[in-house]
């Protein structure tokens, strides 16, 4: 281990994204030298436009670009790089990557070597934990299968035990065990399981955590023997072992748990002579006994909520760190202010099993003052603005919204609001399904655990039933917008329903965009009759026997108050194509908007073809050609605007020839098939 | 441009007074326009939506661009004319705009006398054609009506403007490149059937439209033949058989969206040219007019405090503004269109005449399109002004008025009374159209004048008789005088007979007003001409 000074006027980030330009904002406060790198798909991107200077390190696949050591190093070379910060992922956990650095003089912005493959062998390094006095869960792997020391092995450990397969997986040949008289039958069951599944039937029997929580400690150690802690971050919420929202400090955490704990993560990173920035991640048990998961040698995404309670700027820790000078701060020093939450916006569809989304994103923004924010307590660290494409290439988080507030009930109030406010278009995110977990009773009260989203689900991803307020809103919101669109100054061009001595009227089918196709009169449509008079401020809407005096006010950017009844209420409010999207700190509601009056346009199409309702891409063929189908069945899919179309025989008959095969685009108009009725 | 100050105070009593009862009348138009759109009642509207036949207005809606404006006229024609309602006269006439181009809607309404034409509804479907040449709009007739209603055959067939008129402008129309297309969804029967006949291209309903000259009663009586209407003069029979209809609709909704089709196919090029302006809401708020104008004529109030709430940004450049000034004219826009608007300010002046003489001659040469306010009893009497020749001044704005060839819109926003009537363009005169607010009144002189005069004339014929006239008799002389007027002088009196376009809420004239002249420039602006001004 070194103490001499590694002093470097460069600084170059081998990364991209939101945390690429986070580490170069410090590095420029700093007066540092930034340089980026970047990939083919990224030559424009923000990091790129950020930094003082970038240089390409290949095309877009990362293992030719982001994780091309040489590529990399190449580029620190060309601009006279002293300092190489890996951001997380890419090569951030690479032994080789840091070796190279060290060989060709490079200071790397993070652990040694040896404390990366220290923490790399998960095996090794649970027994150099225990070895330090950081506790693991208990657990019996050996190869004495004997049922009497199975049962002891248990005992020891304490019920619930989880019997596993050695073998095991899919959930096979394993079960939970309550206590020590279940045990022997629950043995027998899983061995006859397991054989059955792996021809084998050898058991270990772990430690059952009921509802464990995922804690984690963020640690700092510099090159002269000095180690604190920065307190813990409580990780729970999390969809397939992907994070969604942290927070710090984690409820519920005592003083006495929490140094216990701190004290634990310090004695873990001494002990593999760690440098830098890490985090030692827990499992949590309801009873507050925690233990050792692994090691993170790295800065960790949600470092951003620990920087907001403690105050301290951790990348700041890390350039100090590199440059060899001691931890800015002792353990009696840092102190937790308030709490602060971090959700992770994604461009991926939550209602399509979160499909990661692509394209051009039009807009992305976060008006604080419109929404009556401060930029003390939210921040937005994010990889993209405006007019950036997301491309298929990379991880799909766009950004992290981090808030402080005095307590948790302050944050996560402020949460909710600045979620509201965040203006994002052009490419689905998971903003909505964010507000739903925010906003969540569960998670309000702290009912956390890992397993979270999946104990939730139905309420988290329940259908869509709105109030017929919000319809009575979305109404207003597109007659408003309506009201806008206007091709010329023509007073022909505007679409308010104009009528002599009759008041403007206006009628809109309201539904589910996901049962857009519904007809005017399903179940699923709300119509809402919109009148008024010349000169009227407001509009009548009437919804059933339900009839609400409305008006909207036009805000600043997408903000407005729509006013039903004398009840006003700010909003976000935008029409996506024929989709009109409300945000409130409460939720996002989208419903799809159409007027009745409109006319089909392209319904009485010659019975003899089926030509394509809007651009798309043929899903599947469902008929062979020539076989007789009866009138409505389904004749191929398409999907078009993320929706699926079928197309069903328009009376009786058979297809003649389809035109499109599985996979083909089709534009809007194309006749998509053939089709000859009965005679 | 400058703006118009407001002097008006909305917290006096006299403006609440106002406001009450002009907002009252306009409440009245609005309910008896809302009666009148449920066109022949309950039984009849369950009878037509039965045959799966949309309503008139219903039509109209499929029929125009998404939720765009339908400025109809005349929705009070034959109101308390005839011995029965015949909610606007059974036919439903206005502008839309059809594809993006603005056209003149006929569309029978056959829930009122199966659609047939009483003399008011000959006269509103003449005066749809009338407007539609002079705006050069193609039309586009929604027919479903038994054609002439047999009763009044005197007042419908014969003369020139009954209803082989129809025709000869279907005629007219096509030669001058004006197009005519007519969907067939109802009866076209007889004359009826000339009006598909005589179109461009015309659309027919399958089971639901018929043309024929004569009706299967008609052919059984004169020939003896026995043949359903759908076999005589159905959809398969003119769009399989005759050729008389070129496309075939499956339903309503099908034959409108065919109508809009063909629409979009005209080529379309609107012609007129004007400097346009962005255009901007008035400043002042239009709101107010009920409460400056109110409904009592004898109560005078500044005309530009209503040119303010109609104008665009309440800009208004006035010319002349000391000279002749009963009469107020001057330069503004409405919804970006440039005007010229010639607007009363109390009676006429020989120099209030030739100031609107010179500012016509003014819009003509630089074919501006020209707005009259109409709130007028008449040219000023009195030996004075006989002497200094006040008959050739007022002939003067008159001659400018009937031979200006920019677009004129004319509204009555009071009294229209007298010779009045003519210097401020009044029916006789074309303007393009002609609107009323509910608060005007026509009449050759105000009743309480007409009574006066005769009553006068009686008193000298008594004189000369050697008879007395006591004040009561006189009094009791007078009031029918004045009933008849008050009457005949109503708005709604007015527009049952089609003297002028429609009975309009003072607040809707700005649009009004927009959208006719944004349908004006579909023609070009005429070269003016003027006669001779006698000097």
């Amino acid at each position: 281990m070194t103490s001499e000074l590694h002093t470097f006027d460069t600084l170059l980030v081998a990364n991209r994204g939101e945390i690429a330009c986070r580490v170069m904002r410090t590095a420029r406060r700093m007066g540092l030298k930034t340089v980026a790198v970047y990939s083919d798909a990224d030559a424009t991107a923000r990091h790129v436009r950020e930094a003082d200077e970038a240089v390409r390190i290949g095309p877009a696949t990362t293992r030719e670009s982001y994780l091309n050591v040489e590529a990399v190093i190449k580029a620190a070379r060309r601009t006279g790089t002293g300092a190489i910060h890996p951001g997380y992922g890419f090569l951030s956990e690479n032994g080789n990557f840091v070796k190279a650095l060290e060989q060709a003089g490079i200071t790397f912005v993070g652990p040694p070597a040896s404390a990366i493959a220290a923490m790399g062998d998960k095996s090794a390094a649970k027994a150099r934990m225990a070895n330090a006095g950081v506790p693991l869960v208990p657990g019996y792997h050996g190869n004495d299968q004997s049922d009497e020391l199975l049962r002891t092995e248990a005992d020891s450990i304490g019920y619930p035990v989880m019997l596993k397969a050695s073998a095991g997986g899919g959930g096979k040949g394993m079960r939970v065990v309550e206590s020590g008289s279940a045990f022997q039958a629950a043995l027998e069951g899983c061995r006859r399981e397991s054989l059955a599944a792996f021809s084998d039937n050898r058991m270990l029997i772990e430690k059952y955590l009921v509802q464990p929580r995922h804690v984690e400690v963020q640690v700092f150690c510099d090159y002269h023997g000095n180690g604190v802690y920065l307190f813990e971050r409580d990780c729970s919420v999390q969809r397939r072992h992907q994070k969604v929202i942290e927070e710090a400090p984690a409820p519920g955490m005592t003083p006495a748990l929490r140094t216990a704990m701190g004290e634990a993560a310090v004695r873990a990173a001494k002990e593999i002579g760690y440098v830098g920035a890490g985090t030692v991640e827990f499992l949590l048990d309801a009873d507050g006994s925690f233990y050792f998961m692994e090691m993170n040698t790295r800065l960790q995404v949600e470092h951003p909520v620990t920087e907001m309670i403690t105050g301290q700027d951790l990348v700041e820790w890390q350039l100090r760190v590199a440059m060899g000078e001691p931890l800015p701060c002792t353990q009696d020093e840092l102190t937790i202010s308030g709490h602060s939450f971090e959700a992770r916006i994604y461009a991926e569809d939550p209602d399509q099993d979160f499909l990661p989304a692509t394209g051009l994103l039009t807009r992305f923004a976060l008006d604080l003052e419109g929404a009556g924010l401060n930029s003390d307590h939210v921040r937005l660290d994010s990889g993209v603005d405006s007019g950036d494409t997301v491309s298929m290439h990379y991880d799909p988080m766009l950004a992290k919204l981090i808030v402080h507030g005095s307590d948790r009930q302050a944050a996560l109030a402020t949460l909710n609001r600045a979620l509201a406010a965040l203006d994002v278009q052009g490419v689905v995110t998971n903003r909505a399904f964010l507000q739903k977990l925010a906003n969540h009773p569960a998670f309000k009260n702290v009912e956390l655990d890992t397993r979270f989203i999946e104990r939730n689900e139905a309420t988290l991803f329940a259908p869509r039933t709105y109030r017929l307020e919000a319809y009575a809103s979305a109404a207003l919101i597109g007659l408003h917008q309506l009201a806008q669109e206007c091709e010329s100054d023509s007073p022909w061009d505007r679409h308010d329903g104009f009528r002599v001595n009759a008041p403007h009227t206006i009628r809109i089918a309201l539904c589910d965009p996901d049962s857009a196709q519904a007809a005017a009169n399903d179940e699923a449509v709300v119509t809402v009759e919109g009148k008024r008079n010349s000169g009227d401020a407001h509009w009548n809407l009437t919804i059933g026997s339900e009839t609400f005096t409305a008006s909207l006010q036009p805000l600043t950017g997408d903000a407005v108050a729509v006013t039903l009844d004398g009840h006003r209420r700010r909003l976000q409010a935008r029409r996506d194509g024929h989709v009109v999207v409300m945000t409130e700190p409460s939720g996002e509601t989208r419903l799809f908007w159409r007027r009745i009056d409109a006319i089909d346009h392209g319904h009485h199409e010659a019975e003899s073809t089926l030509t394509a309702p809007m651009h798309g891409t043929v899903v599947t063929l469902l008929v062979e050609p020539g076989v007789t189908v009866e009138k409505g069945m389904p004749l191929m899919v398409m999907e078009a605007m993320k929706m699926e179309h079928t197309m069903t025989a328009p009376v009786d008959g058979s297809v003649d020839t389809f035109h499109f095969q599985a996979g083909d685009t089709v534009n809007q108009g194309d006749v998509l098939l053939d089709f000859s009725p009965s005679e | 441009m400058s703006t118009i100050f407001t002097q008006i105070n909305p917290r006096s009593d006299a403006f609440q007074a106002n406001e009450t009862s002009l907002l009252a009348e306009v409440s009245k138009l609005r309910e008896l326009t809302a009666t009148i759109a449920q066109g022949g009642g309950p039984k009849a509207r369950e009878r037509h939506e039965s045959r799966g036949k949309l309503f008139v207005r219903d039509r109209i809606d499929h029929l125009i661009d998404e939720g765009s404006p339908f400025l109809e006229f005349s929705s009070l024609a034959a109101h308390q004319v005839y011995d029965t309602e015949v909610p606007a006269a059974g036919v439903v006439t206005g502008i839309g705009r059809v594809s993006g181009v603005e056209c003149v809607i006929v569309a029978n309404d056959a829930t009122v006398k199966g659609g047939t034409y009483f003399p008011l509804t000959v006269k509103k479907h003449l005066r749809a054609q009338e407007i539609a040449r002079k705006h050069r709009l193609p039309c586009i007739y929604l027919v479903d009506s038994g054609g002439a209603f047999l009763p009044r055959q005197d007042e419908v067939f014969p003369d020139r403007d009954h209803f082989g008129r129809i025709f000869y402008n279907q005629a007219t129309m096509s030669a001058e490149g004006i197009p005519q297309i007519a969907v067939v969804m109802g009866s076209c029967t007889a004359g009826g059937a000339y009006v598909p006949a005589m179109a461009d291209e015309s659309i027919i309903v399958k089971q639901q439209g018929t043309i024929f000259l004569g009706g299967p009663p008609l052919v059984k009586a004169a020939t003896g033949e026995s043949i359903s209407a759908e076999d005589l003069g159905g959809a398969d029979v003119h769009a399989k058989i005759s050729g008389v209809a070129d496309h075939y609709a499956e339903n309503d909704a099908h034959a409108l969206q065919l109508a809009r089709a063909c629409v979009s196919r005209l080529n379309w090029q609107k012609r007129g040219k004007l400097a346009m302006q962005a255009p901007k809401p008035p400043k002042l708020d239009p709101a107010e007019l009920y409460g400056i104008v109110g409904t009592d004529l004898k109560k005078p109030y500044d005309v530009r405090e209503v040119i303010g709430r109609i104008v665009d940004g309440s800009e208004f450049d006035e010319f002349k503004r000391y000279y002749g000034d009963t009469l107020v004219t001057g330069f503004a826009h409405i919804h970006g269109y440039p005007v010229g608007i010639v607007a009363n300010n109390g009676v006429l002046f020989s120099e209030s005449a030739v100031k609107g003489a010179h500012f016509i001659e003014l819009c003509a040469q630089r074919k501006i399109p020209l707005i009259f306010l109409q709130n007028i009893t008449g040219f000023m009497v009195g030996s004075r002004y006989e002497h200094e020749g006040i008959a050739k001044h007022g002939a003067k704005l008159v001659t400018a008025v009937a031979c200006a060839k920019v677009p004129k819109y004319t509204v009555l926003i009071g009294g229209s009374f007298g010779a009045g009537n003519y210097g401020m363009c009044g029916r006789a005169y074309d303007p393009n159209l002609l609107f009323m607010w509910p608060n005007a009144r026509i009449s050759v002189m105000g009743g309480e004048q007409a009574a006066g005069v005769l009553s006068q004339v009686k008193r000298e014929q008594y004189a000369r008789e050697g008879r007395e006239w006591s004040t009561k008799d006189e009094e009791a002389f007078k009031q029918p005088t004045r009933e008849q007027y008050e009457h005949q002088g109503h708005p709604y009196y007015a527009s049952a007979r089609l003297w002028d376009d429609g009975v309009i809420d003072p607040l809707q004239t700005r649009d009004i007003l927009g959208l006719s002249l944004a349908a004006a420039m579909n023609a070009d602006i005429e070269e003016t001409r003027f006669g001779v001004f006698r000097m």
